[in-house]
């Protein structure tokens, strides 16, 4: 399809960066449907990059495809150096490894405790951790992490919609991922629990020096973690740039997400 | 129109429980293999029914023997009351009721169980946390339930005979040892085989249609809700079914 509008900006310079994560002419479509239409992204080490799009624009899709969770009908995916569709089960769960994923409705698991909640990903990932019998401290340092220590014994339904999102925060750190995927960590929190979610974000990505990928359709939320943004419109990147330079364009399209 | 989609959705609805089943059996002989969770899952299905078939149980036994006291009675034929509870709780009464109320169960909290993982994205997570969760979740309970259900069967007849032996105990004054003794003077093997034997293959039925819609559940509650009613009405179905060709099958092989 047609260029990326690319709005140009002096502050960052790409070229000297390496792409930690590369999706390339993406595709996806359900039935007839396409949501991904060619999407091309790049994401660097150590960078904060923010997707925006409408709902059901396909930003879940698309990070779905990213982590082998969907396969895409074309298209390539590179992270870390690996393509994510040439990969078989055992280095693909290696990979994943590398990956922390916030799902947008926390996801934690409702039969377990927090603890065991973040133990899981410890106990499962035997390649990387062997027959692990300790898991305490990994699991008290991520819950430090996100300051909800207290709650390791609770279940995830005696937690609010902010600790949920927290606790599910931690499980993705738990690994001590590169890249971390946010999908929309901010949906169905109130705006006060929203910046301390945000917050926290900026403190994890200081702490862990993750590159992070993150899917909002929160201004607020772009704001501030932004160090670049790509908008997702009718399944391609249609726009990219710093969000100071996106909020000074004067395409329509753009002017839409920052009303 | 709508008549012939409807026979297409049954049909495809069919062609893909074939394809789960298929790909059960192929998850299940790959390692590894997730002994702790089946141990786990058995011990929660078994625990969340074993309430309901007792006293299931409990009212077919008292309640067959009611009914057919008075008949038997006007024959004098009374002391054949043992041998007749027992043929018909064993072979078909047992297994059939005992099974549709596991079915409701059973099908419907896997279904629901397995839907809301789905729908809030849990299955994902489970994926993208080094675990199968085809291996993790659906093999475990099938197998669970493939085996909780002979177990509880035969519990549930024991206590259908028991409640039974109460009913005589009180109108016709027959002693427990009695009682019993004619029970198993009546029952032979080729009673008790092939009923259990077909209870494996209700627990199975039950265990995959549960998972098979809790696991492609729709997005959205309203899902999860269809997916818990869908796998109940589904097994239920199957069940008979399943029930008609064992009994074919038994009156081609032990002629009764
Ligand atoms: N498994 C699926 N089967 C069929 N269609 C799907 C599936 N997953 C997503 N879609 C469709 O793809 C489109 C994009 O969905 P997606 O979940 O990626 O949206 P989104 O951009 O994340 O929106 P939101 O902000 O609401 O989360 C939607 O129209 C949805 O209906
Ligand atoms: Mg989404």
């Amino acid at each position: 399809m047609n260029e990326p509008l690319n709005i140009s900006d002096t502050t960052i310079n790409l070229s000297t960066r390496t792409p930690i994560l590369e999706i390339k002419n993406l595709k996806k479509s359900f039935g007839n449907k396409a949501v991904l239409n060619g999407f091309n992204l790049k994401l660097f080490e150590g960078e904060n990059l923010v997707i925006m799009g409408k709902s059901g624009a396909g930003k879940s899709v698309m990070v779905k495809c990213l982590v082998g969770l969907m396969l895409p009908d074309s298209g390539s995916i590179t992270v870390m150096g690996q393509d994510i569709n040439a990969l078989n089960r055992m280095d693909l769960d290696k990979l994943r490894t590398e990956i922390g994923f916030l799902f947008q409705g926390s996801a934690l698991y409702d039969s377990m405790t927090v603890r065991e909640n973040l133990e899981f990903p410890l106990r499962r990932h035997k390649h990387k951790f062997g027959n692990i019998t300790d898991t305490e401290p990994l699991v008290l340092e991520a819950l430090k992490s996100v300051g909800l220590e207290n709650t390791i014994d609770l279940m995830p339904s005696e937690l609010s919609g902010g600790m949920q999102r927290r606790v599910a925060l931690a499980r993705a750190l738990i690994l001590k991922p590169k890249i971390i995927l946010y999908d929309e960590p901010t949906s169905g929190l109130d705006p006060i629990t929203s910046k301390e979610i945000i917050e926290l974000m900026r403190r994890v990505q200081q702490q862990y020096k993750t590159s992070s990928l993150i899917i909002t359709h929160d201004v607020d939320c772009a704001r501030v973690v932004s160090e670049r943004m790509i908008l997702l419109v009718d399944g391609v990147n249609y726009a990219e740039g710093t969000f100071e330079a996106l909020k000074a364009s004067t395409d329509k399209n753009v002017k839409a997400f920052f009303k | 129109m709508q008549k012939p989609n409807k026979i297409k959705a049954f049909f495809l609805e069919i062609g893909e429980l074939t394809y789960f089943t298929k790909r059960f059996f192929k998850e299940l002989f790959n390692k590894p293999f997730e002994f702790n969770e089946l141990l786990k899952q058995c011990y929660n299905i078994g625990n969340r029914s074993l309430l309901l078939v007792g006293v299931t149980g409990f009212i077919i036994g008292l309640v067959i023997t009611l009914q057919t006291r008075p008949t038997l009675e006007e024959f004098g034929a009374e002391s054949w009351m043992p041998s007749m509870v027992s043929i018909s709780i064993i072979r078909e009464i047992g297994p059939v009721i005992i099974a549709l109320t596991f079915a409701g169960r059973i099908a419907s909290g896997i279904g629901a169980e397995l839907g809301s993982m789905r729908v809030t994205e849990q299955i994902d997570a489970m994926e993208v946390s080094g675990t199968n969760p085809f291996k993790f979740l659906v093999v475990t309970r099938v197998l669970a339930s493939t085996l909780m259900l002979p177990i509880l069967v035969i519990l549930g007849d024991t206590i259908a005979l028991y409640g039974s032996y109460i009913i005589e105990n009180l109108k016709g004054d027959v002693s427990f040892l009695l009682y019993f003794n004619k029970v198993f003077d009546a029952l032979a093997f080729g009673d008790l085989i092939p009923a259990t034997i077909k209870t494996f293959f209700f627990g199975f039925a039950i265990g995959l249609v549960g998972c098979f819609k809790g696991y492609y559940c729709e997005k959205g509650t309203v899902g999860v809700g269809l997916a818990a009613n869908s796998a109940v009405v589904f097994s239920s179905m199957l069940l008979f079914i399943i029930d008609f060709v064992a009994v074919f099958i038994t009156d081609i092989f032990f002629e009764i």
